[in-house]
């Protein structure tokens, strides 16, 4: 098992290496544009050109990406920030320092000023959303996988379809029109700010119930097959002609061993969830990560870009791998 | 899944006739196609009406009698809701509501389907050398897939979009990207299964090429579950495209775009709410139609 966790551990760093060298190719292949990028559309030629030569950015891609690791690690200092360059960069913790994702030029501020509070929220939003998508698919899946082909199973089945085939951004304007613009019963904008008239919980309602219905959907789903599947076993047929309530029989035989395929699934949703809130946060106007990233990416805050990135694929991994080592934990078979 | 099974494709052998007869493949009682038996499936059948009927739309929308899908009614502008010239009212710049659902059936039906081809050409050409190969092929399109799949769906676009710049080429681009290491994923697991059977032996006998054996032994046998999966990826792809347009990251202005006309009424929404409603269940519909086909042909595939 400890070789097996290393080895995970192992493949999980080089994938986030690989995959942060493919973030930095797409946000940093053509050099002109970085000078131009962090010094904005009104800086003259002459000025974009002095940055091009102070940064080195005619040295090949490679060479840029390790100067990059470089400063993110700490072991070299952010260029951005030499007084010489005149660019007012002012990082309180230094020049250089691990972690050090440099400097936004959308917000003038470090990263690390902007990203961990938007994380926080975006955690609040993503962790409720959590928390009722993991109830609710399991209610509706193993309702709908108890008895395969039942009118319950047909109903819950074609609800979890329409649920996964209405996007984010459609789910959330239905529900604004019905509960803000008709109803008046929730505000449309999740600001987290209760100054507005409105409480913070009420601000949540939507945008969870948003990022929520579109992948219980897909969840329940998961979770009928595997409890349908497993309703046919021997072992559940021993249980019911031995004559213990249907109950005991769904309850203690039956879900346990339905619970190991949707349990990978279920963690893997985190995944998509940081794509949903990217929408989500902007339908809503919520202050979170999802949000600061789009922004990043259509202002073309370089670092910012990677920054989050970065963060959202360290997210990805990690639930990849806790979901693979937990399957191992659930399932004996997959030990061998 | 049992589709995969069926009888593989053996051309007779002439260079060896000394070859015993390989076991006649049981023609007649092969079940019919999967895509013959679609009319027995009522989801299917529903989603595959969906389906027809934008493509019909988009097909016919130079004939239907609605306006000019970019030509601006100014005097309409003040009361955008429905009326007698513009059945489901006007956006913010007095375009018609209806022109502009229709004409973006146009877009998302030839964006979509061009993505998830060009998709298929890449992914199952990655997942075919993979799992034919295997050795160092195999490590290096499985960690590219890795590497590729552990970005959250939406983030990559974003990212690539805003450095490509938004056109319907670079929404192609951004799809083949994003789910071609997930078919080759699939299509690997297919062929590796596939490469014990006595057929592909029988063809490695025969002394085919390499590249003859993955696109007439092996290839052809893959299409079950890839069939149900094309209908599944044509609909992440429509739900990507509007997502895109959603965010700003759509075809340029003025073509109709479903996802940049949500946006767009999102502002007016007090006014009219119809100016982003109306394009959210076109897409809607049409997503639900790919779902629901894909769905009935998992049924009807199970059922075997």
């Amino acid at each position: 098992m400890l070789k097996y966790l290393l080895r995970r551990v192992l493949e999980l760093v080089l994938t986030l290496v690989l995959s942060s060298f493919v973030v930095f190719m797409l946000t940093e292949f053509s050099p002109g544009n970085v000078a131009r990028k962090t010094l904005g559309p009104f800086a003259l030629q002459e000025q974009v050109d002095v940055l091009y030569e102070k940064l080195h950015l005619n040295d090949p891609l490679l060479v840029r990406y390790v100067r990059w690791v470089g400063v993110l690690t700490g072991l070299e200092a952010d260029p951005l920030q030499d007084p010489a360059l005149d660019l007012d960069f002012h990082d309180p913790r230094g020049n250089r320092y691990f972690g050090n994702f440099g400097y936004s030029t959308l917000y003038k501020a470090p990263v690390n000023d902007v990203l961990w509070n938007r994380l926080g929220n975006t955690a609040l939003l993503a962790g409720l959303a959590f928390a009722v998508i993991v109830p609710l698919s399991l209610v509706l899946g193993i309702l709908a996988g108890m008895r395969a082909g039942s009118a319950l199973d047909r109903l819950v089945s074609t609800a979890s379809v329409v649920m996964t085939s209405v996007p984010e951004f459609a789910l959330g304007v239905m529900l604004v029109a019905v509960f803000v613009v008709s109803l008046h019963w929730l505000p449309g904008t999740s600001t987290l700010d209760p100054s507005g008239g409105w409480p913070v919980a009420a601000q949540l309602v939507l945008p969870v119930a948003t990022l929520a219905i579109y992948d219980a959907g897909y969840v329940a789903r998961m979770v009928r097959s595997s409890m349908a599947e497993v309703m046919t076993r021997p072992y559940i047929r021993t249980a019911v002609l031995k004559g213990l309530p249907r109950r005991q029989v769904i309850l203690r035989h039956a879900f346990r061993n339905a619970m190991i395929a949707p349990f990978t699934v279920m963690l893997l949703q985190i995944n998509w969830l940081i794509g949903g809130v990217v929408v989500t946060e902007l339908v809503f106007a919520y202050p979170g990560f999802g949000r600061m990233l789009l922004d990043a990416a259509l202002f073309g805050d370089i670092s910012l870009i990677e920054a989050a990135t970065l963060i959202a694929l360290l997210v990805a991994t990690t639930t990849q791998l806790l979901s693979d080592i937990g399957y191992r934990f659930l399932d004996p078979q997959s030990r061998r | 899944m049992s589709d995969v099974q069926t009888r593989p494709l053996i051309a007779p052998a002439p260079s060896l006739p000394a070859m015993p007869a390989i076991e006649p493949a049981p023609a007649e009682r092969r079940a019919p196609s999967l895509l013959r038996r679609l009319p027995t499936s009522r989801v299917a059948m529903v989603g595959l009406a969906l389906v027809l009927f934008w493509i019909a739309v988009a097909s016919l929308a130079p004939v239907l009698p609605v306006p000019s899908p970019t030509a601006h009614d100014y005097a309409a502008i003040g009361h955008p809701g429905p009326g007698a010239r513009h059945w489901l009212g006007v956006d913010p710049l007095g375009r018609d509501t209806l022109a502009r659902v229709v004409w973006g059936a146009r877009t998302v039906l030839a964006v979509a389907p061009a993505a998830v081809l060009a998709a298929y050409v890449v992914g199952c050409a990655m997942g075919l050398l993979a799992g034919y190969y295997r050795g160092w092929v195999d490590v290096v399109v499985s960690r590219v897939s890795d590497v590729i799949l552990s970005f959250p769906v939406v983030v990559l676009y974003v990212i690539l979009i805003a450095n490509i710049g938004p056109s319907a080429m670079n929404i192609v681009v951004a799809a083949v990207l994003s789910s071609a290491p997930a078919i080759a994923r699939i299509v690997r697991g297919l062929v590796m299964s596939l490469m014990h059977q006595d057929f592909v032996a029988a063809a490695e006998l025969r002394r085919e090429s390499d590249l003859y054996i993955m696109l007439v032994e092996l290839l052809p046998n893959c299409r079950g579950p890839l069939i149900t999966d094309f209908c599944l990826r044509l609909g992440y792809v429509t739900i990507a495209i509007g997502t895109l347009g959603f965010l700003g990251l759509g075809l340029p202005p003025p073509t109709p775009d479903w996802g940049g006309m949500v946006k767009q009424g999102t502002a007016m929404l007090t006014v009219y709410p119809g100016m982003s409603l109306y394009p959210a269940f076109a897409l809607v519909s049409l997503v639900l139609g790919f779902n629901l086909l894909a769905d009935g042909l998992t049924e009807l595939s199970m059922s075997d």
